[in-house]
Order: structure tokens, then sequence, then C-alpha cells
């Protein structure tokens, strides 16, 4: 089911200013890839540029192709709001809808568009959903309570559930443990081991011990200098990029000489 | 960090330490510069206040008293009295700051009572004069056929409260969708700049320009003298559209962009985004939006005056016809009672508090709504 994502030559622009510059990579298929990198150097723009988020915002465009199952995500008659449906995203604060209960936000991607589906079958699917995301046992009492009363690792986790109810390729996750506390944050790393096996998913940390106990492979982005676009320095796996990577900026970075 | 200071620059404590001078102070005997931190000061006590507030009046009773002034001039003389004792006797036994904080209190609380002072008479003048009047036949009864004597305000509650609707009809969805056109589609747009001082310049229209404009439009249609409840509906709405936008805009940027993100992520489309996720986020705060813009256009009287006209009879059609309303009902009793003067009059006063317990009654039920509806946070 989940796909590896091939991407040529990208250019992301913000208007006219040229955020991130020549990436080229391939994220394989079910595995986690992790992008590090200082701040600022265009991983989060690269992220979100997979499931067209940066689209968001006014003036951002992309030169170059991103391929997911043989198809171009940027081709012309392609349909911005179908590529989210398959490439789905977790922010890194987590966001369940406040006006909705527990049940309503895991199956928000559903009922937002106005997929009818039976009772039975819904409930399944939050079981389905609020299981994988290890969230079940807590909240199984209370799927009727709103959203937003639980505590910042369970509301986390909840928009995991809510990421994986409709069932997409890709999960991208954006800094999804910067807004917890360590053993929320452990919670949510051995959920990544465990949607592993189902999913691609990409996800972008500040924490470098993070990827490294997470990820099977690691995209190092970095700045060229002040102004300048972001580009992807060195892609490895992860044990080769912690313990002997080819650029020496990589290196620098890892030891902690900058960034 | 430690105390640095040697030994040969420590002061004695007799030196030092100042006895009280100010009667009433509570202050102990400062302790020595070089041991410890100037975190005290002496203070005034608990009851200074009350204090300086009994013997202002006291003074302030002497003085009026002596001088044949009245009750005004005593509450007057009290406060600039007590707003000068109080902070000089705590300059004199506290410090600088300390006065300055009494000071500016005192001439908070001042400005305080000088706003809510016409409130509370208004509301005093109104239920004094009015509420003799109301009964069940005053709320239940129109003035038809009745001179003199009796009648009521029964077509002139139905006359508002229909125009009242029909106005929110006809604003509320046109305001809610320029405020989601100028808040989702039309962030960075010059247009959507000049709509926004359009409808800001909007705000200021006078009532009775839009009382003109709408008589003006229907007269076109139906040809002068034309009087209708839909004509003062129309006028209201105008009146009513810029309150609406401004406040459904400011509660739509309200709702924060992670919320928009995390549906677009789940393939959630725009539209679909703005009507299921934004507008029920924002929904309690509309809500109360369009109940107080409601509450502000139901006591205008210049368009109704102009379009609606006038009449002694219930009407409870919009577009036949002339409707009284509250605010007209009570310019006409007022200004024209008839003879005797004094039964109309009281009908204005009765009419008057009716008009004043809807209002307060509209903004209640805006905010018992607004705390309906709110998103939950409750575990």
């Amino acid at each position: 089911m989940a796909k590896s994502i091939d991407v040529s030559d990208l250019d992301i622009f913000y208007g006219d200013f040229k955020a991130v510059e020549g990436v080229s990579m391939t994220i394989p298929a079910r595995s986690v890839t992790a992008l590090i990198g200082p701040s600022g150097c265009g991983k989060s723009t690269f992220l979100r540029s997979l499931n067209r988020m940066h689209e968001v915002i006014p003036g951002a465009r992309v030169r170059g192709k991103i391929v997911i199952d043989g198809q171009d995500l940027y081709g012309d008659d392609v349909d911005p709001v179908e590529v989210r449906r398959q490439v789905g995203m977790v922010f890194q604060r987590p966001n369940p809808f406040p006006t909705m209960s527990i049940y309503e936000n895991v199956l928000a991607g559903s009922r937002l568009n106005a997929k009818r589906i039976p009772k039975a079958k819904a409930d399944e699917i939050v079981e389905k959903s609020l299981r994988a995301a290890n969230l079940w046992t807590e909240v199984r009492h209370r799927l009727g309570k709103p959203g937003a009363g639980l505590s910042g690792g369970q509301q986390q986790r909840l928009c995991i559930a809510r990421a994986i109810a409709v069932e997409p390729q890709v999960l991208l996750m954006d800094e999804p443990c910067s807004a917890l506390d360590p053993i929320s944050t452990s919670a949510i790393e051995d959920l990544i081991h465990d949607l592993r096996s189902d999913y691609t998913i990409v996800i972008v940390t500040h924490n470098m011990q993070q990827a490294a106990r997470v990820s099977e492979d690691t995209a190092f982005f970095n700045l060229a200098g002040a102004g300048m676009p972001g580009r992807l320095v060195e892609m490895n796996p992860t044990r080769k990029i912690f313990s002997n990577p080819e650029e020496s900026a990589t290196e620098a970075y890892i030891s902690g000489r900058f960034g | 960090m430690a105390n640095t200071k040697s030994p040969a620059t420590h002061r004695t404590a007799g030196s030092n330490s100042q006895e009280p001078s100010v009667p009433g102070s509570t202050s102990t005997a400062r302790p020595t510069r070089s041991n410890t931190l100037p975190l005290r000061h002496p203070r005034l006590p608990r009851w200074a206040g009350w204090l300086v507030a009994g013997v202002a009046a006291a003074a302030s009773a002497i003085v009026t008293l002596s001088l044949g002034w009245g009750l005004v001039g005593w509450g007057i003389l009290a406060i600039v009295l007590f707003g000068i004792a109080l902070p000089v006797w705590s300059l004199l036994v506290e410090n600088r700051r300390a006065a300055k904080d009494r000071l500016v209190s005192t001439l908070v609380w001042v400005a305080f009572a000088l706003a809510v002072l016409p409130l509370v008479s208004l509301l005093a003048t109104v239920v004094e004069n009015g509420l003799h009047v109301i009964n069940a036949q005053f709320l239940t009864y129109s003035m038809r056929n009745v001179i003199g004597e009796g009648g009521g305000v029964y077509h002139a509650i139905i006359g508002t409260l229909l125009i009242t609707v029909a106005a929110a009809v006809i604003s509320v969805p046109i305001g809610i969708m320029t405020a989601i056109c100028l808040v989702e589609y039309g962030a960075r747009h010059k247009v959507a700049r000049a709509i926004t001082f359009l409808v800001d310049v909007m705000t200021g229209i006078p009532s009775i320009v839009a009382g003109l404009f709408a008589y003006a439009l229907f007269a076109l249609v139906f040809g002068p003298g034309v009087r209708l409840g839909i004509g003062g509906a129309v006028a209201l709405s105008l009146l009513m559209i810029p309150i609406v936008v401004r406040s459904c805009e400011e509660m739509l940027k309200l709702v924060p962009d992670e919320l928009r993100e995390a549906s677009y992520a789940l393939g959630v489309p725009k539209w679909r985004t703005i009507v299921k996720v934004v507008l029920p986020t924002a929904m309690a705060g509309i809500i109360t939006g369009v109940m107080l813009a409601v509450a502000r256009v139901i006591g205008e009287t210049a368009p109704l005056l102009i379009i609606a006209g006038s009449t002694d009879s219930v009407n409870t059609n919009l577009f036949g016809e002339r409707m009284m309303t509250l605010p007209v009902f009570i310019y006409y009793s007022y200004t024209q009672p008839g003879v005797p003067a004094e039964f109309g009059q009281a009908r204005a006063w009765g009419a008057a508090l009716v008009l004043i317990v809807i209002v307060l009654a509209l903004n209640l039920l805006a905010r018992l709504l607004g705390r309906v509806l709110s998103p939950k946070t409750a575990r």
C-alpha cells in the first residue's frame, strides 16, 4: 500500500525568493526518513511541498517534479485536494478541532468531506485508528468528550489517529514531538516505529537523537549562507550519517559545531 | 550574589534607623543597610482609606452646610478632599510610588463613577416614570380607537420585532459572507482593503440618511408617500451590515490558522473547511456580534419615522401599509400626546421601559448563547 517518493530537481519559491534549491532524492516506501538541518534551511518547506501544503501561502510555487506511484504531484491536471488525501500530515502543535468530540475528530477526514459511512463501519474505523495511535485504551470511555480536553501528548496522538484514519500512502510529520514532554515524545516514537510497516513516513526533527532513534534514512539540509536557498547536502542510511558521513558539513552539524 | 560590603562601611543601627514620626504608620525600625536587601518600606494602616474618606466627608459636610451647597456640591468637595489628603498622607509615610499609586487609583475610580452615573441615572429615571404604566393591558392592546387614557403598545412591539427580524434576515447573510470573503479569500488583495475601508465608512452613516435612502428606493418603485415595514427593515439593515461585517471579520480572524491547515492536510477543500471548521469554531462570537448589532439598531428612530410611518393599529404585514415601532411610538406619544397630555407622556415612558428591557434581554441572550456555543475545553 505505502509508496515511495521520487523527487527530481525541486526548487521551491515564495514569490521571488528561492527558499529551497535543486533537491533530488528518493524516499523509500514503508520506512521512516528523517530530515535534519539548522533552522531556516528549508526542511519544513520541503516537507510541506510533498503534499502541496505550501500552496496555502499565497505566492508559493514549485519547479521540478515529485512523483508518487508514477504520477507527478505537480502535473497539470492534478488536484491538490486529492494529493492531500493521499499524503497526510501531522503538525508541530497538536490541533484537534475544538468543536468536535474525540470520535468526530478521528472521523474528520471523512465527515468534513461529507462521505456517508454507516455507523458500524465508522465505529470500526475509529477503534482501529485509535488503537494504531496507542490512544484507544485511554479514551475508549470518553469518545464523546471534546477533543481539546486531552493532554498535549494525547492530542498529538489524536491528530495522528485522525491522519491515519483516511489511510494515506504517506505520512508527513513536521517536528511532531517538539511541543511535548519526554514521556509523550517516547510514546510517539514508539508509535512511529509501529506505523512504519504500513506507511511511508517522513519526519522533520530538530532533535538529532530522535532522528537516530527513529529513522532508517536521514537527509541533511543546509543553507549555503544567510539569504541563500537551502540545499540537500547528503542523504544516506541513518547509521552512516551518524557514524561516518560523506560531507564535512554534515559531520560538522552532527558533532554540534554549528546549527 | 553575596553581599560584598566590607566591615569598614558597616553603619551602626542608631545612625541609620528612622523613628516613625507620623502617627498611624506601622513601620519597624529600619534594618542596617549593609546586611539586608531594601525590600520593606513603611506602610499606611489598612483602614487609612476609610479614615480619610470619613474625615473628608465630615469636613465637606461642614463647609456645605455653612455655605448652603446641595448634595452634589458636598459630593464633589468630599471627593476632592479625599483625592488630595490620601496621596499626601501616603507621600509622607510611604514612598513616592505608593503615593502616585493612590492618586491614580482615586482618579480611575472617579472616572469610572462618572461614566456609570449617567447610565444608572437613566435607568432609574425610566423605571421611575414608566414602571407604573406597565400592565397586562399596556402590553396586549394597541392604540386603536383610544383617546386619552388606556390603550397599549402591542402594535409597536409587534412592529419592532417584525422589522428588526427582517433587518437581521437581510443583513446577517450579507454580513457573514462579506466577512468570509474578506478574511478567507481576499486577505492580501487591494480589493479587500477597499471593501474594509468602505465598510468602516458605512458604520458612520447617519441613521436618518439610511432612512432617506430606503425611502427614495421604495418611492422609485411604489411612488412617493410610500410607507412600508419592509422599507424600515432595509434602512435598519444598512446600519446593521457594517457592524455584522466588522465583528464577524474579527471572529474569523481569531480562528487559528493551524485549524485550517489541519483541515487542508486531511484533503478537505477550502470551502468545506470554511463551512465545517472555521464557521463552527467562530460561531459563538458571530452570534454574539449579530445580537449586539440587533440591539444597536432596534432603537433607531429617524429611519423608521420616514419609511415605516406611524399607525394606531396592529399591522403584521411587512409589505402592506404603515407599521408602528417602539421608538416612533415614543416620539409621537411624547410630542403629540393629545389632551389630556399626561396619558400620552406616561405611555411614552412605558414604551421606553419596554424598549430598554428588550435591549437588555437581547444582550443577555447574546452572552448566554456565546457561552453555550463556544468550543468546549472541559475534560
